[in-house]
Formats: structure tokens, C-alpha cells, sequence
């Protein structure tokens, strides 16, 4: 691809006001494995921003390297203007962002309520959890029952419940639809779109561009560890040739 | 059958013992994956640290049933920070042969200052003497060993079974880079997890000073029957350390009434049968 189509979308980005996160020439790898090679990309408060891709383009791998997670990581990474490329992903916690796996990370040693009340709170402003059973009524049910015991939609609303509760308000969701049936992806959408309008930040990564386009205010493509495009929700239909190209349907 | 009675009871005080010293490392193992062969050297170290406190300060059993076992978890904090904390990934062989050197180490050290006679540590004032129940003659130390070791490996269960602490340890078990990146810095929770595990070593070692003698190689002996301890009841698992180490303790008893001839090796013909039938222990979870 081109040098100009990565650096458009950081720069289209950077000028926005309110800048939560600034992503500038991310490089990460797991051992000897040069997995991001350079990711570009903005996200403004109270947006919602997906990153979409391939299996395999370095998705999951920009939001751990964002958190933290990945041990070898070189770059700038800004949050509300602090840089946190070096810091402790507890740390980066503690700082306001919150992370849900993509394989949600249920931990089978606790019940549903250890799980939810997992996560400390880092700040004020989280979720009771009132509101939580509010948005997830299904977890009020099965406070006892061993977390894994749940099915695939009920673990995934817990994985996102735990960490409403944080007070964190930058969320990272990766790849919250996977697997699950059309009425619950339908449910995490309505919990998403919820989310954005109480002021939540979401960077979400996402397959299904279909149920992306139905939350996302922008979008980033990712492919092989480069952002390679981006463009907003307006922008969507006239980049839909472009965008089934990137994805491969 | 008063000397039933009494093998009983020696092999609860026994199982007291193997209790305490199992349940620490089946802390460590849960939370570190380090099979803690160093454990039996800081039990001994705890027997010391009271000898010590007695010797020259002058400071009674009671506080050094305190004393002991936190300058002990410090020490093993210390170990943690400085080497134990390298072997993260490692094969579960580099952890054992460390902490095995490190056993040899402490213990060589001791044994050149103190020789391998044990030394008198007296047993405190308020618990000499003994009760007769009618069926037996029970030393008050005993009863009070096997009473206290019981309260400390239920607490010990508690706190981690039931406390929002003991979640951050089962979760941080489970995917410690997911707990970290929730917040919760899990190299400390390591180092403190660490602590408290020789820290109940320790404390096995001040409960021991005044029925066996404070010895260099007081914790070597034990240390071979603990781990077979800990194989029964399975890596790892907290309740299962505890029941094992009491009822390997009675069953031993138990065995130097009807076959002493068998009393030294029940516990390891015990570990085969239960590795031949389930190899994780009787309670335990893969490695």
C-alpha cells in the first residue's frame, strides 16, 4: 500500500479537538515475530473507533500493545496526552483504560460475582451495579453460578460488565460479537451505542463490519501490522468496493 | 490402646506439620509454578529465627510465633525478587533445581555455625504440663499445636477461597497478564504470595522448635514426606494440601500402631497408588 494511505488517517484524526488517544509509528513483536510495523491512528473522546482487518492483520495485537501486554513495543503511544508506550499494562489500568479480551478472559476458579467485582476501581464515574444489572439482566441470575458455566453471550456480557464498573472511560473491546448468536450481538450492539451516549471512548475491533457499522463513528483498516486506511460512518457506502477488498468477502 | 491414643495423636502433630508446610507450597506452586524445594530450609530458619529471639533478646515464643515468620517472608521475598522471579516461563525443573540449591545453601550454612545436634527450645510456660481425658494423656503443647495449625490452614483457605485478595490469587492463577492488565500489579501480588507461603513454613518451624529440637537439618528431613503430601492431595489445591497433610499425619500414626515396620514408607506407597490412579493428585489440577 501506498505511504500516503497510512499516514491519512492519523493526520485527518489529529486535527480533531479532544484527542483521548494518539497512536504514533507503533512497532510490536511476540519474541522474534515483527508483528505491527508501524500503526498510525487517533481516537477522539466520546467516539466510537473500529479497527477493522483480516484474521492474523495485528489488531488484537495494537489494542495489547496499547495496554501493555505485549513485552516488546517501540513507538508513542499518548493517552489524554501522557505517554504510556513504557509503562506497566496495571498502570495503564490504573490511568482510566480498560481492556476485554477477545477470548473474554472469563476465569473459571471464580463465580460470576467474583468475576465482576475482578477488575478494582480505578476511578470514579464506573457503573453500579444496579446499572450493570440493568444493561445485563441475565448476570443478576447467575451471580453464583461458576463463571465458564455460562454460555458464550451471558460470558461476554460479563467480560464487558467487569469492566464498566472500573470507572475507566477509555474501552478497548476486541471482537465482542465472535460467536455469538444475531439476538445477543443485537444486545452488545444496543450496550455499545448505550455506552457511547453516557461519554464512554470505544475502540473496538471488529470482523463484522456489518455490526461495526452500526455502533463506529470511524474506522481504521489494518493489514499486515500497517493501518491502511481509514475513513468515517458518512464515508461507509462509498468504501464498501474498497473495504470488501481489504476483508476478503 | 492408650498407645493407639498416643500414635493418634503423634501423627495429628505430624499432620499439623505436613499441613502447614503443604498448604505454603501448594500457595507458591498456585501462584508461582515453582515447586518450592527451598521450603523445608525456611522451616527450619523459622525454628531459628525463634531460638535466636529467645537466645538473645530474650523475646518469648508467643511473639516469635509472630516475629519468625514475617523476617522469614521477608527473606523469601527477597529470594523471589532477586532470583525467583527469572525463572517466569521457565520449565518447573529450573525452579526446582534453584530452589533445591538454595536449600543446600541455607542449610550448609547453618549446619557449619550450629553443627547437626539439635538445640533446646523450651516449650512455654502457659502450655507445659497435660490433661488426662480418661482415655489418654494429652500434653496441653500438643493439643495446642494441632489446634493452632488447624486455625491457621482454615484461615489460610479462607482467605483465599472467600476474599476479594484470594480472587486476585485464583485469577492471577489463571491469566496473570489479564489480572495485570486489569489493574492489579501481579509481580508484587507474586512476591507477597511468596512470603506468605514461607511465611507459614516459618511458623511450622516455631510450632516444631519445642517438641523436635532446633536442628539444621530439621526441615530436610520433613521436607521429603511434605512433597509426597502435596502429590496426594494434588498441586496446587488449598483444601486438598490441608485434608491430606492431616490425614497422612493419622495415617502414619495409625500405621506405627498396627505395622511400624511400614510407618516410614505408608506415605510414599500411598503417592504411588494415588499417581498410578490420578495422576494430578486427589484434588489437584494439571501442571
Amino acid at each position: 500500500m501506498p505511504d500516503t494511505a497510512i499516514a491519512e488517517p492519523a493526520t485527518k484524526a489529529s486535527t480533531a479537538a479532544g484527542t483521548i488517544l494518539e497512536v504514533r509509528n507503533l512497532e510490536s513483536w511476540y519474541g522474534e515475530s515483527h508483528i505491527l510495523h508501524g500503526i498510525n491512528f487517533d481516537v477522539n473522546a466520546g467516539e466510537v473507533v473500529t479497527l477493522l482487518g483480516r484474521n492474523g492483520a495485528g489488531k488484537t495485537t495494537t489494542l495489547k500493545s496499547i495496554m501493555g501486554m505485549i513485552g516488546k513495543r517501540t513507538g508513542s503511544v499518548r493517552f489524554n496526552s501522557q505517554e504510556i508506550i513504557r509503562a506497566s499494562s496495571d498502570r495503564i489500568a490504573r490511568m482510566g483504560i480498560a481492556f476485554c479480551p477477545e477470548e473474554r478472559g472469563i476465569f473459571a476458579s471464580l463465580d460470576v460475582k467474583e468475576n465482576l467485582l475482578l477488575p478494582p476501581i480505578v476511578r470514579a464515574g464506573g457503573l453500579s451495579l444496579d446499572q450493570i444489572f440493568e444493561l445485563f439482566p441475565n448476570l443478576k441470575e447467575r451471580l453464583s453460578s461458576q463463571g465458564t458455566k455460562l454460555s458464550g453471550g451471558e460470558q461476554q456480557m460479563l467480560a464487558i460488565a467487569r469492566i464498566l464498573r472500573t470507572g475507566a472511560s477509555f474501552l478497548m473491546l476486541d471482537e465482542p460479537t465472535e460467536g455469538l448468536a444475531p439476538v445477543i450481538i443485537q444486545q452488545i450492539g444496543r450496550t455499545i451505542a448505550r455506552l457511547k451516549k453516557e461519554g464512554f471512548t470505544i475502540l473496538l475491533v471488529e470482523q463484522n463490519f456489518r455490526f461495526a457499522a452500526t455502533v463506529a463513528d470511524r474506522y481504521y483498516v489494518v493489514e499486515h501490522g500497517k493501518i491502511i486506511d481509514g475513513f468515517s460512518n458518512a464515508e461507509l457506502s462509498a468504501n464498501m468496493d474498497k473495504l470488501h477488498t481489504y476483508l476478503g468477502v | 490402646m492408650q498407645a493407639l491414643y498416643a500414635q493418634l495423636l503423634v501423627g495429628l502433630i505430624n499432620g499439623s506439620f505436613y499441613a502447614l508446610l503443604s498448604l505454603g507450597l501448594a500457595v507458591i506452586f498456585g501462584m508461582l509454578n515453582i515447586i518450592n524445594f527451598a521450603h523445608g530450609a525456611l522451616y527450619m530458619m523459622g525454628a531459628f529465627v525463634a531460638y535466636f529471639l529467645l537466645n538473645l533478646a530474650g523475646i518469648n515464643y508467643w511473639l516469635a510465633l509472630l516475629i519468625a515468620p514475617i523476617v522469614v517472608g521477608i527473606f523469601g521475598m527477597i529470594l523471589e525478587r532477586t532470583m525467583l522471579q527469572w525463572l517466569t516461563g521457565l520449565d518447573h525443573l529450573y525452579g526446582l533445581l534453584l530452589t533445591f540449591g538454595i536449600a543446600l545453601v541455607v542449610q550448609g550454612v547453618f549446619q557449619n555455625y550450629f553443627g547437626s545436634s539439635g538445640m533446646p527450645y523450651a516449650i512455654p510456660d502457659e502450655l507445659k504440663g497435660g490433661m488426662n481425658l480418661g482415655f489418654m494423656f494429652l500434653p496441653v503443647y500438643r493439643g495446642w499445636v494441632v489446634i493452632f495449625s488447624l486455625v491457621v490452614c482454615l484461615a489460610t483457605w479462607f482467605l483465599i477461597e472467600k476474599t476479594r485478595l484470594g480472587a486476585y490469587l485464583r485469577a492471577a492463577t489463571e491469566n496473570p497478564t489479564l489480572v495485570r492488565a486489569f489493574g492489579i500489579n501481579v509481580p508484587r501480588m507474586i512476591t507477597l504470595t511468596y512470603g506468605l507461603g514461607v511465611g507459614l513454613a516459618a511458623l511450622a518451624g516455631v510450632l516444631s522448635a519445642p517438641i523436635n529440637q532446633v536442628r539444621p537439618l530439621m526441615g530436610a528431613d520433613l521436607i521429603i514426606v511434605v512433597f509426597a503430601v502435596v502429590v496426594i492431595g494434588g498441586m496446587g489445591s488449598i483444601m486438598g494440601s490441608i485434608i491430606t497433610g492431616f490425614a497422612l499425619g493419622v495415617i502414619e500414626g495409625l500405621t506405627k500402631y498396627f505395622y511400624p515396620e511400614a510407618s516410614n514408607t505408608v506415605v510414599f506407597v500411598l503417592m504411588v497408588l494415588v499417581l498410578l490412579v490420578k495422576p494430578t493428585g486427589l484434588t489437584g489440577r494439571a501442571a
